[in-house]
């Protein structure tokens, strides 16, 4: 549930406002007037206001109708509705049509008091908040006085009648002002103040207006209305003026306009000085033209040349005539491939550099990568008719994930970003085995491999394709990216292997840089050399400066040394193990944290600061509003399903290894669990830690858990691939990634405060848990506490996971679904977060021993934290 | 001016006191009597298959209706709920008995009426009995063709007026409240209401009422798609007697959804769950002791004021349910601060 103080509402399904709505319902395109009503809630209006009154239509069958269809597409019916008509045979007739609470727009005291009373009784029925004009039976209020009095009546004869004050809206009438009639003067000025004499006469009731009649004087100038308005609005909100019908994508913020304008606004609203209105239209001359409003801009960029429509379409993501204009250019064309060629990549050129240069940011990118696969989509068909070879873009390149790794995200951003500046990307998945990479690369005449994963695991397994590459005789470019990958892993494991060209890649942002450095024949050289000594820099100075190891005796007698005489175990409500099927994910939304999301599309902020973030805010906000749309139809239409399991087990330590029982008796162990120390020789006062040391060795007790919120999802992503839509496609994965975190989350709230018990029940403080402020901790094996994945499948097996969650390991240890958390649960207060970071050969002996397998098993399990 | 209820205010004064028994299904204890086609039938010349008419039966076995209703009191059940889900016009066009609605409505009004009347004179505990009305199987916000998510095989004024028919006869028979349930379409549930509210005026004698929701999927919408949030602020405008969730899954399943409605509704929250989710064969395995204590649990969350059964339940889970409950404080109304509410598919409040 959402809770504001100003509301916009949407002013654009309005068929005497907006140009553009009037036409489509006139022509019965009721899907394109949808899309108007889509884009208003999109944009941020909290209603929509809906208006049919036009001489040529029948307003109430019109309007009859867009109700229905509206009530069909839940991403707009999310919102209330204000159903705006003059006539109140529409009104009621609407009103039949809406399930939910809707305001009317309006009623009014203009025919006397009875059809005013008899109009609220009904609409009390119908179950309706009012908007109620200042206009009596003498007329339309001007003056503040008159504002007042009128809905001073109206007021007290509407709760006489047990019409609810706040459901009550009043419009005291925005005028026109600065229209050079004198008696226009003081219009604003009157309406600020009947602002605050209604909220001070008539409480509970709110104030509404129609913003865009105050600067009708100035129709044509849209900056000089957008200053009126903003203006306006600083004046009158403060006053008690808290609903306006506005185009909500539209509103200048008051400290960024121009000063003068400003100021000559701010003389004409507030009646500052007698010449005002001259002041402000002579200033208005230097702003004229220099904004189009958004709706004209939307109208007029369809009369470009198709080319120019194409490269516009592109930039801004808008992919609703791409088909068409695709395939009118193909006509216009000697072959479709010049289509391709000519003004699709004139226009991937352009947001290549709105790219580079910091003007677009990824979401926006993603968006025109939608738009140019449906034009290439729709393109194939005429090219492969014509045998042509097609384009011949700049290089190819081979990308994967790697054997034993599922995730995708950031692979396939690259490969979208890649693909607008003209790369050919061959995409070969996920868990991609190196002799398949290997003979794409021959097959494909690849000039450059590009290898992603997620999970330490992969990053040995990278070390083997580079090898392998090595052993086949491969000399073209090797790129390297995935969130554990790191320049510094590159240059000590990675590049040592192969010998042709081994570079580490950031972030999508660099991939374009990177490769168009590659393929250029003057730069490519230098920089390969340049990488090069960088990379063996790196080498030099690890061997040098690595900070030293304990032994791991010496380590253990270090040890986070525990009284759990004076801090005793913490003694669950109950073990045993619990199972979720089916997690409502409407109960999860609080739970997520929206940071790692944004930072999965490379902007880099924390929410909910990020949205007004000076950079990256409003690439930030688009990309908000596109979530949350995607984020209710996840939910409301079911798209995945939530399934959790969580066990709290006996336990008791033993040396650096966890024994998990099934019983009290704490007889014969079901598991051991080694855990590894930290070895890097601590300051003093500082315990070389492990997760043992919070186990109590007299007995104890340790919880594990699995969640997932993937399953379902595959089904949606093959519809987003077959629609050519990359944008959604990584929309879902990065949300269902968000659901599967916030189900952890959850679980661990419902552990703490239910199943062990140990923290009072209350409603979950959301920020704290984002935080982390609480007791207990939930380590995921592969993270930096518990770093073996390898533990994994002792947790799964003690929860019997695959069954109980549908949560299957892959030979690296990777979840599938992809969207899934799984870890121990520790309650003890000492608990808390840590890396192991680097271990000796001496641990390393001794873990393989403990772990039951053979020293070079462990090797390649723990690579990551050996030297 | 509108005469007041003197049902209503016992009913509010009582719900003071005590959490407040509502009775079990009809369906279910109809289905345990095995009848055959002329069991429905009985003299009536009609010319459609009448077995599976539950309704029918307040006129051909008015026996059988009453000492279903009787097992419900002796349950330890306040408040009965008529046999007349699908006595309306529309529901009854199936069977052809559309022509029938009022004198069913009649009966069973009547026949719960002396039930109750004579279970208060025995033992002094008032009882109340509610008209039921049932969704209907039209839905005015969705479209049953695909390809035309403009069409409604209903309007408004024609459910309305459905719904007129049957609210007027349920009163002629002496009902005490109109209960709107197993809403899955908000927009029927408000059509039904306005026709309450018609009633109301035309009688002019109040009318209260009664409102329960469904909930399709476990995340908490109903099948045009509301929250249990947006359907209430939906819905509020009526001022009804009772708010509260029916059918839908069992009493784990609905806990979290009644929270919400147990802490935004200012009114009388009723809820009366199924016996749990049905089994593979569509039957309900949940025991009364395990109902019992799902309740129990409600009632010491402070969560409820009247309680009851749906789909499953028999008079052993009501009577579990009345047990539990005994001993427990109802739910305090919650102090909402005024505000604007407005709904679409979700709620929004301009506070």
């Amino acid at each position: 549930m959402s809770a504001t103080a100003f509301i916009n509402v949407g002013e654009r399904t309005n068929v005497t406002g907006s140009a553009r709505f009037r036409k489509l319902i006139v022509a019965g395109d009721y899907t394109a007037a949808l899309d108007v009503a889509r884009e208003q809630v999109v944009n941020g209006a909290q209603v929509i206001d809906i208006n049919m009154d036009e001489g040529l239509l029948d307003s109430e069958a019109a309007m009859v109708t867009f109700l229905k269809l509206l009530a069909a597409e839940p991403d707009i019916a999310r919102v209330p509705l204000m159903i705006d008509s003059s006539k109140w045979s529409v009104i009621e007739a609407g009103l039949k049509c809406v399930a939910g609470k809707a305001i009317v727009n309006s009623i009014s005291l203009k025919e006397g008091e009875e059809p005013f009373l008899a109009h609220a009784r009904t609409l009390r029925r119908y179950g309706a908040a009012a908007v109620v004009m200042a206009f009596d039976e003498t007329g339309q209020a001007d003056t503040a006085a008159r504002k007042l009095e009128i809905c001073a009546r109206a007021y007290d004869l509407l709760t006489a009648n047990g019409f609810p004050a706040e459901d009550i809206i009043f419009d005291p009438n925005i005028f026109a002002v600065a229209t050079g009639i004198e008696e226009h003067d003081r219009y604003a000025l009157d309406f600020i103040e009947a602002c605050t004499a209604i909220k001070a006469r008539c409480p509970g009731v709110r104030i509404s207006g129609g913003l865009s009649n105050l600067s009708f004087a100035f129709r044509g100038n849209e900056a000089v209305r957008r200053a009126m308005h903003s203006v306006f609005l600083y004046h009158a909100i403060p006053a008690g003026f808290d609903m306006a019908i506005v185009n909500a994508g539209q509103l200048d913020v008051y400290e960024s306009l121009d000063p003068d304008l400003r100021e000559a606004c701010e003389d004409v609203i507030l009646m500052r000085r007698p010449d005002a209105t001259d002041r402000l239209i002579a200033l208005a001359s230097r702003f004229s033209n220099q904004t189009q409003s958004i709706e004209k801009q939307t109208e007029e960029w369809r009369n470009l040349p198709v080319e120019e429509r194409l490269a516009h379409a592109l930039v801004n993501g808008l992919d609703a005539h791409v088909v068409a204009d695709t395939e009118e250019a193909r006509l216009k064309a000697a072959r479709p491939i010049e289509v391709i060629e000519g003004p699709l990549m004139d226009g991937m050129n352009k947001v290549g550099d709105l790219f580079a240069t910091g003007k677009m940011f990824l979401p926006q990118v993603v968006k025109s990568a939608r738009v140019m696969k449906k034009a290439v989509a729709h393109l194939i068909p005429f090219i492969e008719d014509e045998k042509d070879e097609g384009a011949a873009p700049k290089a190819k390149i081979v990308m994967a994930t790697v054997k034993g790794d599922v995730h995708d995200i950031g692979k396939n951003i690259v490969g979208v970003v890649l693909q607008c500046n003209n790369y050919e990307v061959i995409d070969l998945g996920v868990m991609v085995p190196w002799p398949k990479i290997l003979e794409a690369a021959k097959a494909e005449k690849a000039d450059i491999i590009g290898l992603s994963g997620l999970i330490t695991p992969s990053l040995d397994e990278m070390v083997t394709v580079a090898a392998e590459m090595e052993r086949a005789g491969f000399v073209m470019p090797l790129l390297i990216g995935g969130a554990t990958t790191s320049k510094v892993h590159t240059a000590l494991r990675i590049a040592p292997a192969y010998s042709g060209p081994t570079i580490h890649v950031l972030d999508a942002s660099r991939a374009v840089g990177v490769a168009s450095n590659l393929m250029s024949d003057t730069l490519a050289a230098p920089y390969v050399a340049e990488i090069a000594n960088d990379y063996a820099d790196i080498r030099a100075k690890r061997q040098g400066g690595q900070s030293a190891l304990a032994g791991i005796e010496a380590a253990r007698a270090n040890a986070l040394a525990i009284d759990f005489a004076a801090e005793p175990p913490v003694r669950p409500a109950q073990t045993g193990q619990w199972n979720y099927e089916d997690w409502p994910l409407a109960d999860l939304v609080p739970f997520i944290d929206w940071t790692p999301f944004f930072r999965a599309w490379e902007l880099h902020g924390t929410y909910p600061q990020i949205l007004d973030d000076k950079v990256v805010g409003e690439a930030a906000r688009t990309l908000w509003h596109d979530a949350q749309a995607m984020l209710e139809r996840i939910i409301a239409e079911k798209w995945l399903t939530a399934k959790a399991t969580a066990a709290i087990w006996p336990a008791r330590r033993e040396g650096d290894d966890i024994l998990v029982f099934a019983d009290e008796t704490r007889g014969e162990p079901i598991a051991r669990l080694p855990m590894l120390r930290q070895q890097v020789v601590k300051r003093e006062g500082r315990a070389n830690e492990c997760l043992a040391d919070v186990v109590s060795p007299e007995g104890d007790w340790i919880g594990g858990f699995a969640v997932t919120a993937g399953h379902g999802i595959e089904a949606k992503l093959a519809e987003f691939k077959a629609a050519h839509d990359d944008f959604s496609d990584i929309l879902l994965k990065a949300l269902a990634d968000r659901f599967a975190e916030a189900l952890a989350e959850a679980l661990h709230f419902k552990l703490r405060t239910e199943l062990w018990g140990y923290e009072a029940k209350a409603e979950p403080d959301y920020p704290g848990l984002i935080r982390e402020q609480y007791q207990g901790i939930r380590p995921a094996p592969g993270y930096p506490a518990c770093p073996d994945h390898s533990l994994k499948p002792l947790l799964f097996d003690l929860l019997d996971a695959p069954a109980k969650t549908g949560i299957t390991l892959t030979e690296s240890f990777a979840m599938l679904p992809t969207a899934a958390v799984s870890g121990f649960y520790f309650a003890h207060p000492r608990s808390h977060y840590f890396g192991v970071a680097r271990i000796g050969e001496d641990q390393l002996a001794d873990y393989a021993e403990r772990r039951g397998v053979s020293p070079d098993q462990a090797r390649q399990w723990l690579r990551p934290n050996l030297d | 001016m509108i005469a007041p209820s003197a049902a209503e205010a016992a009913f509010r004064a009582a719900s003071k006191e005590r959490i407040l028994v509502k009775d079990g299904p009809y369906g279910t204890a109809i289905q345990k009597l095995g009848l055959q086609e002329s069991d429905y039938r009985g003299n009536l010349t009609v010319n459609h298959d009448q077995k599976g008419n539950n309704d029918i039966l307040n006129l051909t076995l008015p026996d059988a209706i009453a000492a279903v209703g009787r097992s419900y009191i002796d349950s330890g059940a306040d408040l009965l709920a008529t046999n007349t889900f699908n006595a309306n016009s529309i529901s009854q066009a199936d069977y052809g008995t559309e022509g029938l609605v009022r004198e069913i409505n009649l009966a069973a009004a009547r026949i719960l009426r002396a039930e109750a009347d004579a279970a208060t004179a025995r033992d002094g505990r008032p009882r109340f009995v509610a008209g039921a009305l049932g969704p209907t199987n039209k839905t005015l916000s969705l479209s049953p063709r695909v390809e035309d998510p403009g069409y409604r095989e209903v309007d408004f004024d024609g459910v309305k007026a459905v719904y007129r028919e049957q609210i007027d006869a349920l009163l002629d028979g002496g009902v005490d409240f109109i209960l709107i349930e197993t809403v899955f379409d908000t927009l029927n549930a408000k059509a039904a209401a306005f026709a309450a509210m018609e009633a109301e005026e035309a009688r002019q004698q109040r009318v209260p009422v009664m409102i329960s929701m469904t909930l399709t999927d476990l995340a908490g919408r109903n099948l045009s798609g509301q929250t249990v949030e947006a359907f209430w602020v939906s819905l509020a405008h009526v001022r009804p007697l009772t708010i509260g969730l029916n059918c839908s899954f069992g009493a784990t399943e609905l806990r979290p959804h009644v929270q919400i409605l147990a802490r935004q509704a200012d009114t009388l929250l009723m809820v009366y769950p199924n016996a749990g989710l049905p089994n593979a064969f569509g039957g309900y395995d949940e025991l009364p002791e395990t109902t019992g204590q799902l309740i129990h649990q409600w009632a010491e969350a402070g969560l409820i004021n009247v309680v009851g059964g749906c789909c499953g339940t028999t008079p052993g889970h009501i009577a579990a349910m009345a047990g539990a409950v005994a001993a427990l404080p109802p739910r305090p109304l919650p102090h909402v601060q005024p505000a604007l509410r407005l709904s679409g598919l979700e709620a929004s409040v301009f506070a």
